[in-house]
């Protein structure tokens, strides 16, 4: 009973991980919502090794959801580096800030 | 040094230490990513060679069976995809190396062109590595590993340019692919619960039709539709595949969602097909067919080369997918060959294009259609380069787009499926169109008009997308050798319908 209740917590977090990738317009909202979607997958595969008996769960899930981490940490890092390139360059202030940082560094010489 | 049948892991370990070795050594970058590509394409020979000799083969990692351990394996579709890819790497190495050469030679943004040549070849190995991973994999979680690794390594490619449309356009790429191989993963979730093993040999013998699967079967597709930018999921391909540098356009636009589409086709007919409704097939076809409409007049509508080739990638993709219904009718193995024909001569086509597309905006400095007149004067090889692509995406003969085509066409007329050989018909006759009205600007010479070159013309730029041009012109002449490796472990009667065949 409780391998369900997990089964479908990890289901229902897809769903919402979900739903904020598709509604929310901020790109550190839309990568917070890929990480609970992948959460969710991760809580629904580790309830899959579940068996009555205690001695015999099932590993592999478990090795799937630790490779499913790292893949998932790494397309988190590349995507919050883009999303923070993005702010970088669209951001007017800071492009005129850098623009004038630039401008002094060129006096100096 | 190596045994027979562990040439195999060489498409995979050859990228791999080529990525990393380029990413640690930079002044090295280019000649390790070489190495590893000719070592891989010579892999490829073996693995082929091999294959014509002993059949499909299997190797289990580690020496790890399954259901427990990871197996690569080879059969006619997985070396096609791999022979094609070899080749294409090749040519894009080639080509890459030109362009940055070319690149750090101008005087301004000095710093710039160097920092995108460093983080290109590991990239573009880790993309190697991943295609070459998707194709041989014989395990849909290995599969998913795979599928991220070319998501993550795309859209740091795209993103190389800097500039601010290609930054956005790559990191909606990123999500969208993240999105697809999530979407995949839960697929993979329901099928290991459902059956409790990942191979796909093993999965093939247990294929049934429980809930599980179809919530399996609907949530892989979605999103390896998603990535592989089906109409009308394609809004994200043109903005990252045309804003991207020319090296990563053709890599993106040839390689990368031919790969997606491969395991989707692959899922489909090698393990589903028993199970699936004849109505899932007829929906893949009418998606197909809207991409093939919608993204050739798409194409005509734009006003930039790059963006119009991109949109063009929408349209051809949509053939793969007619492939679909038709292939339900015509038997698995001739939808095999259609398929693979479409996609590795449009895989050559497109790579020639953007390459073409590339030298155009290196050598002019825009890629505004109406303002290309006469462009054949400065880069003939290149305007030659493009119409013979270009050929081969109207379907013309001896393309490999026309054999596919004719393939197609035989079958729909055959079984009485007129609409898809209507949208056949009507999509060559787009893309005619869309061909042509580059062609015409690029051959026509106006007398008052005389065009700036900005650089002379490089052998290296221009000499590799004329012969991707050339290869996908001339591979309907060659139809009956690929052909050869798909009859290898089939039915006997399979093997006649194929001889008998168009």
């Amino acid at each position: 009973m409780t391998n369900l209740l997990y089964s479908f917590t990890g289901l229902i977090l897809f769903i919402f991980g979900f739903f904020a990738l598709i509604v929310c317009a901020q790109p550190l909202r839309k990568i917070l919502g890929c990480n609970v979607m992948a959460t969710g997958i991760f809580l629904f595969l580790v309830a899959t090794s579940y068996r009555a008996d205690a001695a015999a769960i099932d590993p592999v899930p478990q090795a799937m959801v630790l490779t499913g981490i790292v893949v998932s940490v790494s397309v988190t890092a590349v995507a919050l580096v883009l999303a923070t390139s993005i702010r970088q360059a669209s951001d007017p202030f800071i492009a005129r800030r850098k623009k004038k940082a630039k401008g002094d560094a060129r006096k100096k010489q | 040094m190596i045994s027979a049948e562990s040439w195999i892991i060489v498409p995979v370990v050859a990228p791999l230490s080529g990525a990393l070795l380029s990413f640690l050594i930079r002044r090295g970058s280019v000649i390790i990513s070489m190495t590893a590509a000719a070592l891989n394409g010579l892999a490829a020979i073996i693995l082929v060679k091999q294959f014509l000799q002993a059949g499909p083969a299997v190797y289990a990692i580690g020496g790890w069976n399954p259901p427990l351990g990871i197996t690569l394996h080879t059969d006619g579709p997985s070396l096609i995809m791999l022979a094609m890819t070899a080749v294409a790497a090749i040519a894009i190495c080639l080509y890459a190396w030109g362009y940055f050469s070319l690149r750090i030679d101008e005087p301004v943004r000095i710093g710039r062109a160097e920092r995108q040549e460093s983080f290109f070849w590991p990239l573009w190995m880790l993309q190697l590595t991943a295609l070459n991973g998707l194709f041989l994999s014989g395990d849909i979680f290995n599969l998913y590993v795979t599928l991220e690794l070319l998501g993550i390594s795309a859209a740091a490619l795209a993103a190389l340019s800097g500039k601010t449309s290609a930054l956005i356009a790559s990191l909606r790429y990123l999500l969208v692919s993240l999105l697809g191989s999530l979407s995949y993963l839960l697929g993979v979730v329901f099928i290991y619960k459902t059956y409790g093993v990942l191979d796909l040999v093993l999965l093939q013998k247990m294929a049934g039709m429980e809930p599980g699967v179809i919530a399996a079967l609907a949530f892989m597709s979605v999103g390896l539709l998603l990535k592989t930018a089906l109409f009308p999921m394609h809004f994200w391909l043109p903005p990252a595949h045309a804003n991207a540098l020319a090296p990563v356009s053709s890599i993106l636009s040839g390689l990368v969602v031919k790969a997606s589409f491969f395991l989707l086709f692959r899922l489909w007919f090698d393990i589903f097909s028993p199970v699936l409704p004849a109505s899932a097939f007829s929906l893949m076809g009418f998606l197909g067919a809207g991409a093939v409409l919608w993204g050739a007049i798409q194409s005509l509508r734009q006003k930039r080369l790059k963006l119009l080739i991109a949109y063009s990638t929408v349209s051809q993709l949509g053939y793969l997918f007619i492939a679909f219904p038709l292939a339900f009718a015509g038997g698995t193995s001739q939808a095999w060959s259609t398929v693979l024909f479409m996609a590795a001569g449009h895989a050559c086509a497109k790579i020639a294009m953007f390459m073409a597309a590339g030298n155009i905006l290196l050598h002019i400095g825009h890629d505004r259609i109406k303002d290309l007149a006469g462009i054949r004067a400065h880069l003939p090889i290149t305007s030659f380069a493009y119409a013979a692509a270009g050929v081969n995406l109207i379907g013309l003969p001896p393309s490999a787009g026309f054999v596919a085509k004719w393939m197609m066409l035989i079958t729909a007329l055959s079984t009485h499926q007129w609409l898809w050989a209507l949208v056949l018909l009507a999509g060559s006759l787009l893309a005619a169109a869309y061909v042509f009205k580059v062609t015409s600007q690029l051959f026509v010479i106006p007398p008052d008009t005389t065009l700036i070159m900005r650089h002379r013309s490089a052998p290296l730029l221009e000499w590799p997308a004329l012969i991707l041009a050339l290869i996908s012109l001339l591979m309907g002449l060659m139809a009956p050798y690929p052909l050869r490796l798909l009859e290898i472990g089939v039915t006997p009667e399979v093997v006649m319908l194929l001889g008998g065949g168009p």
